[in-house]
């Protein structure tokens, strides 16, 4: 369970996020909607260490990991996936996946020149486990392609494959659906609630296509330039005029400047009128009196 | 002379391509399989070469030392010291994007050379460091430098164990995946500033290790051996043509680009005294074209990085 708790981060005169409190519940899938620029994955990236917070307090199952560096996060079970994959193009889409297990003995030189027995004995365990995920993901026939070779959907896979690789307790994904075609976007879907249902996995989803929130994520937080506007089952969202503004109107306070420029179009047209016809009746008068 | 002039001349050749394969070789660790580009080669170069000089040569007024101890300390010495300077240096510039850490190592190589030339009392300034003697001369009881080029070709052996060793390890696994993506080895758990660091100081240790067999070899140094253009662009030459990212791309690189470097020395020769100097200029000139034509018409090298996988 994460508890976010008044995250607040402004980038010179812009506040990126503004005072966020919400909590993503433990074994649930938790969806994050909002028009671009919301602040969706700055908020992102302060939980999972990329970037630190100017205010406020980042709780993972109890404890504070407020600014905590990434790799820290990582080892507790919180990953996240990026919006754009950051997939090693010139590496082989198995690679990319064996990097992933924390502690292995061959990252160390030291392991590496002198116990190379116990490196290649735990590299033929790690890659049992790829060979595992990439075959959860249908990934398996493509295992020896270079990642850059990939699809945009399939680099996508790779990604939430990246998760996959450690027990993650809270997988944030950033638009995991984007530019993914519909045959894809399904076996994505599907990847995701397996995940949640066979392994628990709690996820936050960010995402721009209704229909997968509303197929997979309950509760959905709404934010709109920075703030939280709402929150709740994707029913009660929808049916929300705040969220509905928020998308079509320039943001939290859309309404009242649109109905305003309306209001003062309309008053503005009569008084050109009156204004326009005033000096002809004035002249008309002047004409008249003589 | 024990041996007719070809052949002398065959041993010397042999002997500096192998130190400029380990230089080579460290540069893969840190350009080819990290990605970070230290334009500063001669000064790890110049810090092992120094380092060993001081340990193994007789016991002098002229400079630091000499400890007169043994060659293989002398080595590890300037291993050591190199890497010392490395961890320095990476402390402050890990955190530098690959080309800020260029200019900072660029810089950095020349204040090196810059000390050493003014440093009297440690190096013996502009008068260099004379006698260092050749390895296990007291104990073959030989002079040749047959025994030179043996020693040189088995420290690349062993360098080059230890660089591909490192490469197909979960390590150069990490490393070439922080080349590819910083973040996304961020977002895979790993610490990235360390391994960037370890890899730095890694690569300068065998610049080091280079630095201590060039001086026993050649037996004096002074600051001037030690111009970026011999310490460090000729490496660079060396590794993109040879292939960035290949051990072996490595070795065949610092032998080709030697071949073509001392074969200009030939023609140059022959033009003459009187176009000497010109000469000498079109040298460095020919080594400018030849990177840029590499870099336009086969930028991954001779012997391409391993594709797939890496572990060939």
């Amino acid at each position: 369970m994460i508890q976010i708790e008044g995250i607040s981060k402004a980038f010179g005169g812009l506040r990126a996020v503004d005072s966020v409190h919400f909590t993503v519940a433990t074994g649930g899938i938790t969806g994050l909607i909002g028009p671009n620029g919301a602040g969706k994955t700055t908020l992102f990236s302060i939980l999972a260490g990329f970037l630190t917070a100017d205010e406020g307090r980042v709780v993972l199952d109890g404890e504070d990991v407020t600014g905590l560096p990434p790799h820290t996060l990582f080892h507790r079970g919180l990953v996240r996936t990026f919006q754009i994959p950051h997939e090693f193009s010139r590496m082989t889409v198995r690679d990319n996946l064996m990097i992933v297990p924390p502690g292995q003995a061959g990252e160390s030189l030291g392991h590496a020149w002198f116990r190379w027995g116990k490196v290649k004995g735990q590299d033929r365990t790690v890659r049992e486990k790829v060979d595992e995920v990439l075959d959860f993901l249908n990934l398996t026939h493509v295992a020896d392609e270079l990642a850059g070779n990939l699809s945009g959907g399939q680099k996508k896979l790779l990604e939430l494959g990246r998760t996959m690789m450690i027990d993650a307790k809270v997988v944030l994904l950033d638009e995991p659906g984007a530019g993914v075609n519909r045959t894809l976007l399904n076996n994505i879907r599907d990847a995701i609630r397996r995940l949640n249902q066979e392994r628990g996995y709690t996820f936050c989803l960010i995402e721009h296509d209704m229909d997968l929130i509303a197929q997979l994520c309950d509760p959905v937080v709404v934010m709109a330039q920075g703030q939280v506007i709402a929150e709740g089952p994707m029913t009660d969202i929808r049916a929300n005029t705040q969220v509905q503004d928020a998308y079509l109107g320039g943001g939290v306070s859309g309404r009242g400047v649109s109905a305003m420029t309306e209001d003062d179009v309309g008053k503005r047209v009569p008084d050109g009128d009156a204004a326009d016809g005033a000096p002809e009746d004035d002249s008309g008068d002047e004409e008249w009196r003589p | 002379m024990e041996m007719d002039g070809l052949l002398t001349y065959g041993v010397f050749f042999l002997t500096q391509a192998g130190i400029y394969a380990i230089l080579a070789l460290g540069l893969n660790v840190q350009f080819g399989l990290t990605g970070q580009i230290n334009i500063g080669i001669a000064g790890f170069f110049a810090v092992g070469a120094y380092t060993s000089a001081i340990l193994t040569t007789n016991p002098t007024d002229a400079h630091l030392g000499g400890f007169d101890l043994p060659f293989l300390v002398g080595v590890a010495g300037a291993m050591v010291t190199s890497a010392l300077v490395a961890v320095a240096i990476g402390r402050v510039t890990m955190r530098l994007r690959s080309d800020y850490l260029a200019i900072a190592t660029i810089g950095i190589a020349e204040i090196i050379r810059l000390a050493l030339k003014n440093e009297d009392w440690l190096t013996n300034g502009v008068r260099g460091i004379p006698g260092i003697p050749r390895p296990f001369v007291e104990t073959l009881e030989s002079n040749s430098p047959l025994i030179s080029l043996a020693v040189v070709l088995a420290f690349v052996v062993f360098a080059f164990w230890m660089v591909e060793r490192a490469r197909v390890a979960p390590w150069g696994r990490v490393l070439r995946a922080i080349r590819e993506n910083e973040d996304g080895v961020r977002a895979a758990g790993k610490d990235v500033t360390r391994f960037r660091l370890q890899a730095f100081v890694f690569g300068s240790s065998l610049m080091g290790m280079a630095g201590a067999l060039y001086a026993h070899f050649i037996g004096f140094i002074s600051p001037e051996a030690f111009l970026p253009l011999y310490g460090t662009f000729l490496v660079w030459v060396m590794l993109i043509a040879g292939g960035a990212g290949n051990n072996k791309g490595a070795l065949l690189g610092a032998l080709a680009i030697w071949v073509l470097w001392s074969a200009t020395q030939f023609l140059t020769d022959a033009l003459g005294a009187e176009y000497a100097t010109q000469a000498g200029a079109l040298r460095v000139l020919l080594i400018g074209v030849l990177l840029q034509v590499i870099l336009i018409a086969r930028p991954q090298g001779i012997l391409p990085e391993h594709g797939s996988g890496g572990r060939g």
